[in-house]
């Protein structure tokens, strides 16, 4: 991939960037607590949901861009990681319901349905925050280590490569599915009542998780926009681009990719982890093989290796598609199959990338004359 | 006068199930009647003339107190041969028959029936007949006689079934009788186990050894547990060693034909993964292509076939049993174009970005799913198996091969030599080899790659057709199907490697066998996970599948 001569934003449009994304991230929160119900400029809770939803998505579709757009490597797996992340803090989120539950019983209401008498060992410490908080980060990231340090090292690349991480993100739904796994089997977890003891349904507790999840985009996105300007960043796009060449020089690209494959992982459990007490639901469907591959559209669509993009690319396609499902439910798979062909025949560098040719068409034909 | 016990079954639903029906137990029915109603005429004249239907002069005698007339009088009931007989017996055994004013009544529930006509009457005041211990004993011998030789074949299964549960020695005549005679081969276990419970309760201990020996080369499950059941209970320590050497003698036999079963079935499964995964072998093996839209080309092929039945029902009723052959043809076709409409206007564009068609074959896939979903309906479409594709070739009593099963391992295997010949015999197939071991060395020479590429295409996804005719026959047809192979034929190419077809039959047969093994030990989704988790270890020792191409391979 041929970089663009100049940056892909000029310095007042990174002021706009930020503004829009400020304007996003704590006016849209401060408005929803501030004004009354029924207030005109109050952003509605569906809105608030939404938005909260698409940012926790952006972020993993930045870190989708760290892997696929910096390291090439496509994952077709990554809806596990953000799923787990979703889970683990959805185990916090059951045991806070306490004797809430429509069985009145200290154990969460699925185990009860299921006649279980204690929990589980892996359910041990589940109500405590700091030890849900660190199971989100340990259990995906554990589990990206182990698989990409197998995978990586027996340097399966290319498609096979993304077919063993649909593959491994198919046998976790499977897993997940089963009522005796512990996981709640096909409804998951829902009905949260509480985070750290408020309401989780109060507008103050929906405010907060909107500014967190932008909170936590824009960390993301420094944080890999920081890693893919560094020398690391280098050497990943150099193992992207010829990653025999990159050994010859001298350089083992195992733990390159491991680790921007692992940092990759954890933001997407902290963005499942974020998103689960947004829409207030995690079921195994959030496992399925074509969940993940969605999520490679929405860093298509935005373009890839731009960082920016993909965030666009998961507003533009989660805006569509909540706009289609209401509007034109029956057209929603015809609009995204066409997208996945579109995109990928016509805009191999998404909107981004258009925008950018566009302009620099503009500017060379600009400066002939 | 008997022509309700040998009537055929009301509905002809086929032409086995008539056949069946021809050679039901008649013979038992003859034979007892005629002896029943001998007797019977001896003692009941009046009533023998009028043996033709149930009266109440039959159930007159039943309250009697002379014990020969009330058994004689039972098998006069038997032997009249009225459709209420079972009803009737059923109530003298339950305590609900009355004798009252002349008039036989049956009461059922709150209803009395008058036992001639069968008309409604008023409850009956007095007392209902009382059936003493062996009068009690010879209406259950009578009802089990009865209902095993009901014309209807379920009715007479599920008295055996009730029977080989519930037998008891006053049973044991009407049972030795119809397992002697039964022409229902279904019955025949269930006898030989009614059978055996009531030996099992002798007293002589060496009638009871002499019936455990009688199963030592049973494998059915049901005689194991009795036999188990019994070996709690015994107490004669000869007949408890008996017993255990039988257990033993079963339980290997068992143990052998659910392991051949376990392989058959496997079979069969690495049948239908083969024509799943074969198409995508090839396209992938040619192209380097994750066809993601394969599974819908699968669906594209049973769509057809159900279209095919839907002509064949409509124009030729008569040969609708041979829709299935008409739609292989069509089936190939129908893939085929698709597939050739994808390559054409999808993937010549990506050749190189293999990344890319993945996602771009993944829209496709959406796309077809979802006009599936909009022509057709969301709901899965209802195919009929042919009548000479049911039932099975039966090879123990507990092993059973569905004939559809053994058509698609044929069919399958055809398919493969079909496949193997072309890749070995034609021009098509010598490019197609060409192009797999070296595109750019092929180009060269002067294969002409792009025509190669859109043909094997075209071929990959008729055999996905393929593929959907058999995949038809035996699990749902529907806009999502296509999803649910999709994964299953990745895994079959990705363990049997690229560019040989003996790769892709080990993988499916291999994968078959050994997730069918881990079923019976884990359950099935757990074996299926399992087995994903194999794959994705095997990966990482052979990236490049069982057999991978030998000879320089710069990196791609």
């Amino acid at each position: 991939m041929t970089p663009w001569s100049r940056p892909v934003l000029s310095r007042p449009e990174w002021a706009t960037a930020l503004g829009v994304f400020a304007l996003i991230g704590i006016l849209v929160p401060l408005l929803h607590v501030m004004l009354p119900e029924g207030h005109a400029l109050r952003p509605s809770t569906y809105a608030v949901t939404l938005v909260g939803k698409i940012l926790c998505f952006a972020t993993v579709a930045v870190a989708m861009d760290l892997i696929w757009g910096f390291a090439g490597i496509l994952s077709l797996g990554h809806g596990l990681f953000f799923a787990l992340g979703g889970y683990a803090w959805g185990m916090y989120l059951m045991r806070q319901i306490g004797r809430d539950g429509s069985y009145g019983a200290e154990l969460p209401d699925f185990m009860v349905f299921l006649d279980w008498k204690q929990l589980p060992w892996y359910w041990q410490g589940s109500d405590q925050w700091w030890w849900a908080m660190l199971m989100v980060l340990l259990v995906p990231g554990l589990l990206a280590l182990v698989f990409g340090w197998f995978a990586f090292r027996s340097r399966i690349k290319g498609v096979y490569l993304s077919i063993v991480t649909q593959a491994l993100t198919y046998a976790a739904m499977l897993l997940f599915f089963r009522n005796e796994t512990g996981f709640g089997g096909n409804n998951g977890f829902t009905d949260f009542k509480r985070i750290f003891g408020v309401s989780i349904t109060s507008p103050g507790t929906r405010a907060a998780l909107l500014a967190a999840s932008a909170l936590c985009l824009l960390l993301a996105f420094l944080l890999c926009r920081y890693l893919v300007r560094s020398k690391f960043g280098r050497v990943l796009e150099a193992i992207r681009d010829a990653e025999a060449r990159v050994m010859f020089l001298g350089y083992d690209p195992l733990p390159y990719k491991l680790s921007a494959w692992v940092i990759s992982a954890l933001l997407c459990a902290i963005a499942g982890a974020l998103y689960v007490p947004q829409v207030g639901i995690i079921n195994p469907g959030e496992m399925s093989p074509a969940n993940s591959i969605e999520i490679a559209v929405w860093v298509a669509v935005g373009g890839r290796g731009t960082l920016i993009g993909p965030i666009v690319g998961a507003f533009l396609v989660n805006l569509s598609k909540s706009w289609f499902t209401q509007a034109f439910p029956q057209l929603w798979l015809f609009f995204l199959g066409l997208l996945f062909v579109i995109v990928t025949l016509a805009l191999p560098r998404g909107v981004v990338g258009l925008v950018m040719s566009w302009r620099e068409r503009r500017r060379g034909a600009g400066g002939q004359t | 006068m008997y022509a309700w016990l040998t009537a055929d079954g009301g509905d002809a639903r086929s032409l086995s199930q008539r056949r069946r029906h021809r050679f039901a137990p008649r013979g038992t029915w003859l034979a007892r009647i005629v002896q029943a109603t001998l007797i019977a005429a001896a003692l009941f004249m009046a009533a023998a003339q009028d043996a033709r239907a149930l009266s109440s002069k039959l159930v007159e005698p039943l309250a009697s107190e002379d014990a020969e007339a009330r058994t004689a009088a039972l098998s006069a009931l038997v032997a009249s041969g009225d459709p209420l007989v079972a009803r009737v017996i059923e109530a003298l055994g339950d305590g609900r028959l009355y004798f009252e004013d002349g008039v036989g009544l049956l009461v059922e529930g709150d209803k009395a029936i008058v036992v001639d006509s069968g008309a409604a009457a008023p409850m009956p005041k007095g007392e209902a007949i009382v059936a003493n211990n062996r009068l009690r004993a010879e209406v259950d011998a009578a009802l089990a006689a009865l209902k095993l030789g009901d014309p209807d074949p379920k009715v007479r299964l599920d008295a055996a079934k009730a029977l080989s549960e519930s037998a008891e020695a006053p049973q044991r005549e009407a049972l030795a009788k119809a397992l002697e005679k039964s022409a229902d081969p279904a019955l025949v276990p269930y006898l030989k186990v009614a059978l055996a419970r009531i030996d099992l309760a002798d007293d002589d201990a060496d009638k009871r050894i002499q019936a455990i020996r009688a199963f030592a080369g049973s494998d059915d499950p049901q005689v194991k547990s009795l036999l188990a059941e019994r070996r709690k209970e015994e107490t004669d320590a000869k007949v408890k060693q008996v017993i255990d050497e039988t257990l033993a003698a079963i339980e290997a036999k068992m143990a052998r034909s659910e392991w051949v079963g376990r392989v058959l079935t496997g079979i069969s499964l690495g049948s239908v993964l083969l024509l799943a995964a074969l198409g995508l072998a090839i396209t992938y093996g040619v192209m380097g292509v994750i066809n993601m839209a394969h599974g819908e080309l699968l669906m594209v092929g049973a769509y057809a076939t159900y279209f095919t039945q839907g002509f064949f029902r409509a124009y030729l009723p008569q040969w609708v049993d041979w829709y299935v052959v008409a739609a292989v043809p069509a089936a190939f076709l129908a893939a085929a174009a698709v597939g050739l409409v994808i390559e054409r206007t999808v993937i010549r564009f990506l050749y190189g970005r293999t990344l890319e068609t993945l996602l771009a074959t993944f829209g496709v896939s959406l796309l077809l799913s979802q006009a599936a979903r909009t022509l057709f309906g969301a709901q899965n479409v209802e195919l009929s198996n042919p009548s000479w594709m049911s039932g099975g070739l039966e090879i123990s009593s507990t092993l059973v091969l569905p004939w559809n099963r053994i058509v698609i391992v044929i069919f399958a295997v055809s398919v493969l030599a079909v496949v193997a010949l072309l890749l070995v015999r034609t021009n098509l197939g010598l490019y197609v080899r060409a192009v797999t071991q070296n595109r750019r060395m092929a180009s060269c020479i002067g294969v002409p790659t792009g025509r190669t590429d859109a043909m094997a295409f075209g071929l990959g996804s008729g055999i996905a057709g393929l593929g959907g005719v058999a995949l038809s026959q035996f699990s749902n047809v529907g806009p999502d199907m296509g999803q649910s192979y999709i994964v299953d034929s990745f895994m079959v190419v990705v363990l049997g490697g690229v560019g040989q077809l003996a790769g892709t039959v080990i993988a499916s047969f291999g994968l078959g066998v050994v997730s069918k093994f881990l079923e019976g030990w884990t359950g099935a989704v757990i074996a299926k996970i399992l087995v994903l988790v194999f794959i994705i270890i095997f990966i990482q020792r052979r990236p490049q599948g069982l057999f991978a191409l030998k000879g320089r391979q710069a990196d791609a």
